[in-house]
């Protein structure tokens, strides 16, 4: 069935079955490949975006769910890359592979949004959804704590 | 498996260069590894000269330098353009970096490990490629002086160089290399180089800058960044293969009409790897693989009978057995002697579980065959292309030249990426629809297909003399032999012996008089790889946590016995006094304790210390802090050394503490993260790093981390409760268990 949503700001529709998991709309649909593929079951982060600007695990909800909802992946996040975290992303040079990334900063983005000066407690518990097995939580801990203080 | 050429000495590249005029610019070519100038000449013919190139210098001042490593998180996209860009004396602002396909000829690396095969391991990429780039940069920046001193009319010795501009200081003239390139030449016997003539590091404008970032981070904030998973070619179709739960299991019964049911699902093929579900759509084959129901017939596959658990009774048998065949990895004076003789002896057995790299990014490839199945394209991030393309020619009875390699991004290599199980999988599938196909597992697919860091059993004995000192010092490994599996050619080539899971079991650093260390080998079936750290991983956990036991023996603090081990080679003892003045070791902590660990791995240097506490109700073992001290010579970027070194702790971190792959009937019992957990944000200690730079030349920084966590762990447990934890990893239950 072709379904109707909203992504990054742009009204799109995709022809899909309605429990395909938002995740393959926007990856393979959509072409919006920031988005990445983990583990599938909602256990390692890699696949968050935000739906009306919560972070959801994108391959734990299905397309028909979002359809009057507004889609925030990666692409979308800032027009120039410019977010607070991104720039703070490359300030402390986060990225190893970096597959995990997308997922961290839209999860960490959604904490800022809401709380503007996390406590170090505050992103431990919010980040520990999310999985980078290049280990770098470190970094992403001071990323956060740099976008809090530059923003 | 590859293309191996002779390593040939630094000094004799230089003649053996070619160069080549292309209409964007002057374009370089060279061989790092050939042995004649003929042969880089067949390199470049077979794939044409642009595709060779090392290094083009647009008339707009672009400089692309081809990186000839994958980029798996550990930076060398931007550590080996740059060393080549130093010596060059490029705008470090202007310079590209790109991928340069499989071509061992052209591409290789040099080091003495590979012999000029073209794989990302080892952590041997900068130090294998440090010289001859060099070289190469600085080979090119004589032939753009040439150009200018002729078209000048000047002598050659008055022309210098700043950032991508040539200078002739006496009349006060500049010209940009973009500009050179419009008119340069190359004389057909390119100008000699000399080692003598690189700069000194102390004049080197790029290597050692902290500042200087990796040039893939931008396009790994924003979504930009690509790994093979991203990639998507017209007409393709999708994959998802229900990996066999090992090799050689065949389908027995499928309910092959269930599955053709769906939606979307276009065809079901058993083949000798799973069972392949295609399909119009990544959700139509997922859920088409989630609807099969497998009877795997396992009576042909050698793993068949092995369980991890119980087998551990014959690996412990196989490690006291006199009469098992092992053989020698690492001997020094006569252990058995000492130990005889010896007046204490002291004796331990340690234990290690099989470990998954657990990489981010699923197995996965795209692979278009030809219509007449003799060639074939594939895109992929892998650790070693120039294999996936000679097992890809196999699969489809053709030469390697017929398939092409596009290589991406990986998102984690870790030493599963060096095999190209999922492209030979893709090649195989698109062969027979004879459409471009894109194979993605699942992670449940990618655990039962893993190809794991095996599980060791360890015997040590230690010979103190009379005095106390340590004599003697024997160390059997029993485990399945890595090279064997991974790497058959060097497996037969050394008779036998295993380079990556004997790694660590030597002890070269420390002035032991007797050391025998010997491996016994046991084959059941298991798909045992290259892991992070390799043999050094399980190795040093053993010896460096039993080396602890010996100091406790013979009444000797554990920094002070490495102390004087050491004290005949100044770099390891540079390290280890670096990390005890770090983490204050002298210093008590209540309810905390701190345990050290020293490490190498081909040839960096590092010693780490742990503090930890524990909860003796649950078991789990808390790090608070791990103090790492490292010496890996010359350092290329030293945020990004920092960076590996946080990582590799990290990954330590996770197979001391968590992780375990266990094997029931030759199966992998583990599906998700769920089952195999992986270290968390919330499981991380402070981190503490600390370089020690030297002027040697650079060695590696991917793994060196991961070495030191398990024993200093292990080493400060016993600090803190007096009960020695021998196995890995060293579980809630284990803890519980020991403390009992």
């Amino acid at each position: 069935m072709t379904i109707a949503l909203t992504v990054n700001d742009k009204a799109v529709s995709v022809t899909a079955e309605p429990d395909t998991p938002l995740l393959w709309v926007l990856r393979e649909h959509l072409k919006l490949t920031g988005t990445k593929f983990g583990c599938g079951s909602g256990l390692c982060g890699a696949c968050t975006v935000h739906v009306d600007g919560r972070a959801v695990r994108s391959c734990q909800i299905a397309v028909s769910q979002v359809q009057d909802k507004k889609v925030t992946t990666i692409e979308g996040l800032s027009p120039s890359s410019s977010h607070p975290l991104q720039k703070a992303w490359i300030a402390e040079q986060v990225p190893q592979c970096g597959y995990c990334q997308s997922g961290q900063i839209m999860q960490a983005a959604e904490l800022l949004a809401g709380t503007k000066t996390p406590t170090r407690e505050q992103i431990v518990a919010h980040m520990d959804g999310n999985i980078c097995r290049c280990g770098t939580y470190p970094r992403i801990v001071r990323a956060i704590e740099r976008a809090a203080r530059e923003a | 498996m590859t293309t191996h050429i002779e390593r040939a000495s630094h000094a004799t590249d230089v003649s053996r260069r070619g160069f080549v005029k292309g209409a964007a610019g002057l374009t370089f070519a060279f061989s790092l590894s050939g042995s004649l100038v003929g042969k880089l000449g067949e390199a470049l013919a077979a794939d044409g000269a642009k595709l060779n190139a090392w290094v083009t210098i647009g008339t707009d001042n672009t400089i692309t330098i081809l990186c000839p490593m994958a980029e798996m998180g550990q930076g060398v996209l931007t550590s080996l353009p740059l060393i080549l860009a130093e010596e060059l004396d490029a705008d470090w602002s202007k310079v590209k970096a790109d991928f340069a396909p499989p071509n061992p000829k052209v591409y290789g690396n040099p080091h003495e490990l590979f012999k000029g095969a073209q794989i990302t391991a080892a952590s041997v990429s900068v130090p294998g490629y440090f010289m001859p780039l060099r070289m190469a940069g600085a080979q090119a920046r004589k032939v753009l002086i040439d150009n200018v001193a002729k078209q000048w009319n000047v002598p050659a010795e008055e022309l210098t160089t700043e950032p991508s501009v040539v200078v002739h200081a006496k009349s006060g003239r500049r010209i940009s290399y973009g500009d050179i390139a419009k008119f340069a030449t190359v004389a057909d016997e390119p100008p000699k180089v000399t080692e003598a003539e690189l700069k000194t590091p102390s004049r080197f404008r790029l290597i050692g800058r902290k500042e200087i970032g990796r040039v893939d981070v931008p396009s790994k904030v924003n979504g930009t960044a690509r790994y093979g998973i991203d990639v998507q070619v017209p007409d393709m179709i999708y994959a998802s293969v229900l990996e066999a739960p090992m090799d050689g299991a065949k389908v027995e019964v499928l309910n092959m009409a269930d599955v053709t049911a769906i939606k979307g699902v276009t065809k079901v093929l058993p083949l000798p790897f799973g069972v392949a579900v295609l399909g119009d759509s990544v959700e139509a084959t997922r859920a088409g693989r989630n609807a099969l129901k497998v009877k795997w017939d396992t009576s042909g596959a050698a793993a068949k009978a092995f369980d991890s658990e119980k087998s551990k009774e014959e690996y412990a048998r196989q490690g006291q057995d006199a009469n098992a065949k092992a053989m020698d990895a690492y001997k020094v004076g006569d252990a058995s002697a000492a130990l005889g003789g010896a007046a204490k002896i002291v004796e331990a057995t340690y234990w290690s579980e099989h470990c998954y790299h657990a990489q981010m990014e699923p197995m996965n490839c795209v692979a278009k065959v030809a219509e007449d199945g003799q060639s074939a394209e594939i895109w992929t991030g892998s650790q070693f292309n120039a294999l996936a393309a000679v097992v890809i020619a196999g699969v489809l009875k053709t030469t390697p030249d017929k398939i092409k390699v596009n290589s991406q991004l990986l998102g984690g290599g870790y030493g599963r990426r060096i095999w190209p199980d999922a492209a030979v999988q893709a090649t195989i599938i698109s062969n027979i629809v004879k459409k471009p196909v894109k194979l993605m597992l699942t992670r449940e697919d990618d655990l039962a297909a893993a190809r794991p860091r095996p599980m060791t059993h360890h015997v040590l004995k230690a010979g103190l003399d009379a005095k106390g000192d340590l004599v003697g010092w024997y160390h059997r490994l029993v485990s399945e032999n890595v090279d064997a599996v991974a790497s058959p050619p060097r497996f037969q080539a050394t008779g036998g012996k295993d380079y990556i899971g004997w790694r660590g079991l030597d002890q070269a650093f420390y002035a032991i008089p007797h050391v025998l260390a010997e491996a016994v080998r046991e084959t059941r079936g298991m798909r045992v790889h290259a892991w992070r750290g390799i043999g050094s991983g399980y190795n040093k956990f053993a010896a460096e946590s039993f080396l602890d036991e010996v100091a406790h023996a013979k009444g000797a603090d554990p920094l002070a016995i490495r102390l004087e081990l050491t004290k005949d080679k100044p770099r390891a003892n540079a390290v280890i006094k670096a990390v005890a003045e770090m983490s204050e070791w002298t210093r008590k902590r209540a309810g905390h304790a701190l345990g050290l660990a020293f490490a190498d791995y081909h040839d960096t240097l590092s010693a780490g210390v742990a503090e930890v506490s524990v909860d003796r109700d649950s078991g789990k073992i808390k790090i608070h802090n791990y103090w790492i001290a490292v010496d890996p010579g010359l350092v290329i970027q030293p945020d990004n050394v920092h960076a590996q070194l946080e990582s590799a702790v990290i990954y330590g971190l996770s197979a001391a503490l968590l992780e375990q792959l266990t094997v029931k009937d030759g199966a992998v019992q583990q599906s998700n993260f769920n089952d195999y957990p992986v270290l968390r944000m919330s499981d991380v200690p402070q981190i503490h790093t600390r370089i020690i730079t030297t002027d040697n030349p650079p060695t590696g920084m991917g793994e060196i981390g991961v070495v030191t966590v398990a024993p200093a762990i292990a080493n400060a447990m016993f600090q803190l409760t007096g009960k020695r934890l021998r196995h890995l990893p060293m579980s809630p239950e284990r803890v519980k268990k020991a403390l009992a």
